[in-house]
C-alpha cells in the first residue's frame, strides 16, 4: 500500500513537527489507502468553503483545523447540518477566533448509520494492536470494544465484531438495516494491513466514528498520532 | 543456547560459600544439594576452608570435573568476574541469585553480564532471583530444606518473575494436589525470558502445562511470547500483576486510552488461547484442571448433586461465566428415572442440575453420570459431592472417576477438604478426576478446559 504511494509517506513526515496528523491530511491518507471518505475541502478562506459547499449541495458539516486542538469537539470545534451561506460563514468566523486556526474542513453530511471506532495502538510489549468498538464522542463512557494484536486475520473480524456488547445494533436492531458486514470486515482488514506498515512512524490512530450503513462504511474522522 | 544443564546438572558449583557466615544464602544451596539431590556438588571461595566436612575451593580451576551448573551468590561488583572464568572453565550455564543489578538502578553492570554471556552463548537465570528447582533432581532455592513446602512429582511447569510468589504457590499447589515438574524464578531476567523458557518447556517431556507469573514483558517481548505459547501444543496459563495503569501519562487518543497495557495483555492473551488466571484460586484451578485434561470443551455442563442449593450455586457459577448447563429431555429424564434406586426415584429432581437428594447413593450417581455423559450436548460433568450424606461411600470417587474415563469426557469433582474426607477425595485423584475445595474452584475447573486453546 505505501510502495504504491510515497504520498502517504510525505503526508506522515510533513505532519512530524506537530506530531500528528491533521484531519484534512488524514482523510487524504485513508482515501490514498483506498479507504472510503466523505467528500471534502480544506478551506483557507470563507471564499473556498461557499464555494465547495456550492458545488456540493447543503447542508454541510465544518470542522476546525488547528494542530493544538486535538479534540474538536471539546472545544466546539464542529458544527453539523449547516444549510446556507450565512450559516457557513458565521462557524468559520467564529473558528477564526479558536487557538492555532489553520482552516476548516467543509464535508459533505452523510446520511445515518452506526458510529464505531477503529483505532489502532503501538503497544510496547505487544507491537500493533487494533480496537474496534461503539464509537462517537462516548467512545470512553460505554468502552464497549474488542480488542487484537495486529495483523489481524480473516478468521479474527468476526469475533471481534461478535465481541461487541452492541453488536446486534449492527445486525439491525428493531427494524433498522443492518450494516454492511462484507464493507465492515473489508475495512477492518486493510487497516490491520495499513498499521502494520506505518507500525514504525505512528504511535496511535483513531478512526471515529466509521460510519457504518447498508451501504458503506465511511472514514468521518481520522485521527494519527505519530511515533516511532 | 543449550538450557538442559540447568534443569538436569549432574555437577554444581556454588560460588560465594562461607566457611564464617553459616547463613549466607550459598551455604544454603550448597548443603540441601550436597544431602539431598543427586548432582555433585562443589563450593568455591577464594578464601578456602571447609563447609559440612566438604573442602571449599578457591577457583573453579581446583574442581578435578567439568560443571553443568554454576550457581552464583557472591556481591553484583563480583558477578562478571565469576561469569567470565566460568566461561573459560567450559561451565555450562549459571543461575545468578545475586541482587543489586537493574533492580536497584545497576542496569550498567547487569548489560555488562549480557554482554558477556551472549558472546558466549552461555546460558543464565537472573539475576536477582531464587533460580531453579526441579523435584528429587536440583534446587537453587537458599530457603532451608526443611521450611519449603513441596508439591508432589507432577507435570506443571511454573516459571516467575518473583521467588516469593512461586514459592508460595508450591505452598497451594501441594495443599490442592497440583504436581510440580519444574519451578524457574527468572527475577531481573536479564538473558533468559518467558519466550525462552517457553521454547524449552514446550519441548520438555516432563511437562504438561506451563504456568507464568508475569509482572511485565519488555520491547515487544510480549508478542514474540504469545505468538510461541499460542503454537506450543500444551496449556499456558499467566497470572499477571500491574494491572492497574501507572502514573499519569498523556494519553492522546481515545485508542491509546482503551488499549491501556493491560487490556492489550489480557486481549493477546486470549486472542492465542493463553489460559489468563484473575488471581490465586483461579490459578491453582487451572493448573489442577488442565495438567489432568488437555482436550479443550466448549463448555456444556451436566451438574449432579445431592443438595439443590449447591446445584444452585453452581448453575449460577456457570451462568456468570458463560458456561451451559444444558437441559434434558423428557426421554432422558424418564429412562434415567428409570435406573435410580426406589428411594430416590420418586423425590429426585432431574432437571440440570440433578439432585438426588440426601436419600441418594453410589449407584444413584453412576446411574445418572452415564446418562449425561452419554448425552451429546454436554461435554462434561461437575459432581458436587457432600460425603456426609449416608447413603454416599469413600469409593464413589473411583466409581465416577471409571465411568468418566470410558466416556472420554472429563469429570470435575466438588469434596469439602478436611481430613476426615482424604478417603473419597483420594478415589477421584488416583483415578485422575480433579477435586476442588469449594464450587467456584470447581466452575472454574470447566472454565480452564474451555478456555484453553492450544
Amino acid at each position: 500500500m505505501i510502495e504504491s504511494s510515497p504520498e502517504i509517506l510525505r503526508i506522515i513526515e510533513e505532519a512530524r513537527s506537530d506530531g500528528w496528523v491533521l484531519e484534512p491530511d488524514a482523510k487524504r491518507l485513508f482515501s490514498l489507502a483506498g479507504f472510503s471518505v466523505p467528500r471534502f475541502v480544506f478551506a483557507r478562506t470563507t471564499g473556498e468553503a461557499l464555494g465547495f459547499a456550492r458545488e456540493i449541495g447543503f447542508p454541510v458539516v465544518a470542522k476546525i483545523v488547528s494542530p493544538r486542538i486535538l479534540h474538536k469537539s471539546d472545544v466546539g470545534g464542529v458544527v453539523v447540518g449547516i444549510g446556507n451561506d450565512g450559516r457557513l460563514v458565521e462557524v468559520f468566523e467564529r473558528f477564526q477566533g479558536l487557538d492555532g486556526f489553520l482552516g476548516v474542513l467543509v464535508e459533505e453530511m452523510l446520511p445515518g448509520g452506526i458510529e464505531l471506532i477503529l483505532g489502532a495502538k503501538i503497544d510496547l510489549q505487544f507491537g500493533p494492536m487494533i480496537l474496534l468498538g461503539m464509537g462517537g464522542t462516548g467512545v470512553e463512557i460505554y468502552q464497549d470494544v474488542t480488542l487484537r494484536m495486529a495483523p489481524l486475520t480473516e478468521k479474527e473480524v468476526p469475533a471481534m465484531i461478535e465481541g461487541l456488547k452492541a453488536r446486534r445494533l449492527l445486525e439491525g436492531y428493531r427494524g433498522a438495516e443492518p450494516v454492511n458486514q462484507g464493507k465492515l470486515m473489508e475495512t477492518i482488514l486493510a487497516f490491520s494491513t495499513l498499521v502494520m506498515e506505518l507500525e514504525g512512524r505512528i504511535a496511535s490512530i483513531d478512526i471515529n466514528p466509521l460510519l457504518c450503513s447498508a451501504g458503506r462504511c465511511m472514514v468521518a474522522d481520522a485521527r494519527i498520532i505519530l511515533g516511532g | 543456547m543449550d538450557l538442559n544443564p540447568l534443569f538436569e546438572p549432574r555437577t554444581m558449583a556454588v560460588f560465594g560459600v562461607s566457611s564464617g557466615n553459616y547463613r549466607h544464602p550459598a551455604n544454603e544451596i550448597f548443603t540441601k544439594n550436597l544431602l539431598r539431590y543427586p548432582v555433585k556438588v562443589y563450593g568455591i571461595n577464594p578464601h578456602g576452608g571447609t563447609l559440612n566436612g566438604e573442602t571449599i575451593r578457591r577457583s573453579i580451576s581446583e574442581i578435578p570435573e567439568a560443571i553443568d551448573l554454576a550457581v552464583i551468590a557472591v556481591r553484583a561488583d563480583f558477578v562478571p568476574d565469576v561469569l567470565s572464568e566460568c566461561i573459560r572453565a567450559k561451565v555450562r550455564s549459571a543461575t545468578i541469585i545475586s541482587g543489586g543489578f537493574a533492580e536497584t538502578g545497576r542496569q550498567d553492570l547487569q548489560d555488562r553480564i549480557i554482554a558477556i554471556a551472549r558472546e558466549a552463548s552461555f546460558p543464565f537465570v537472573g539475576p536477582n532471583c531464587l533460580g531453579i528447582y526441579v523435584p528429587s533432581h536440583v534446587d537453587t532455592f537458599f530457603l532451608p530444606s526443611e521450611r519449603m513446602v513441596k508439591p508432589a512429582i507432577g507435570n506443571v511447569s511454573f516459571v516467575s518473575q518473583s521467588g516469593g510468589i512461586l514459592v508460595d504457590h508450591l505452598i497451594k499447589f501441594a495443599g490442592e494436589g497440583v504436581g510440580l515438574a519444574k519451578a524457574v524464578s527468572i527475577g531481573n531476567k536479564a538473558l533468559l525470558g518467558e519466550p525462552e523458557l517457553l521454547d524449552y518447556l514446550a519441548h520438555d517431556p516432563a511437562t504438561r502445562v506451563i504456568v507464568f507469573y508475569i509482572e511485565g514483558f519488555g520491547r515487544n517481548e510480549g508478542r514474540k511470547f504469545v505468538l510461541k505459547a499460542g503454537q506450543c501444543g500444551k496449556p499456558v496459563i499467566v497470572l499477571k500483576s500491574g494491572k492497574s495503569p501507572g502514573g499519569s501519562r498523556a494519553v492522546s487518543s481515545h485508542t491509546a486510552s482503551l488499549a491501556g497495557d493491560y487490556a492489550s495483555f489480557s486481549a493477546a492473551l486470549s486472542q492465542y488461547g493463553i489460559v489468563e488466571a484473575a488471581n490465586e484460586l483461579e490459578l491453582v484451578s487451572f493448573c489442577e484442571s488442565l495438567s489432568i485434561y488437555q482436550k479443550p470443551i466448549e463448555g456444556r455442563v451436566g451438574i449432579v448433586t445431592v443438595s439443590g442449593g449447591h446445584g444452585a450455586m453452581a448453575s449460577d457459577a456457570c451462568a456468570a461465566r458463560g458456561i451451559a448447563v444444558p437441559a434434558l429431555t423428557d426421554s432422558v429424564r424418564e429412562g434415567l428415572r428409570k435406573v435410580l434406586s426406589p428411594s430416590v426415584r420418586e423425590i429426585a429432581s432431574l432437571a440440570n442440575p440433578i439432585d438426588l437428594t440426601g436419600s441418594g447413593i453410589d449407584d444413584d450417581f453412576v446411574a445418572t453420570a452415564e446418562t449425561l455423559f452419554a448425552m451429546e450436548e454436554i461435554d462434561c460433568l461437575l459432581a458436587l459431592l457432600l460425603p456426609y450424606i449416608p447413603g454416599i461411600t469413600a469409593d464413589l470417587g473411583a466409581k465416577l472417576s471409571n465411568v468418566a474415563a470410558r466416556h472420554s469426557k472429563p469429570l470435575i469433582a466438588y469434596v469439602p477438604h478436611v481430613e476426615k474426607y482424604a478417603m473419597l477425595i483420594e478415589g477421584f485423584e488416583l483415578n485422575g478426576a480433579p477435586v476442588s475445595p469449594s464450587i467456584e474452584g470447581a466452575v472454574l475447573m470447566v472454565e480452564a478446559l474451555r478456555r484453553n486453546r492450544p
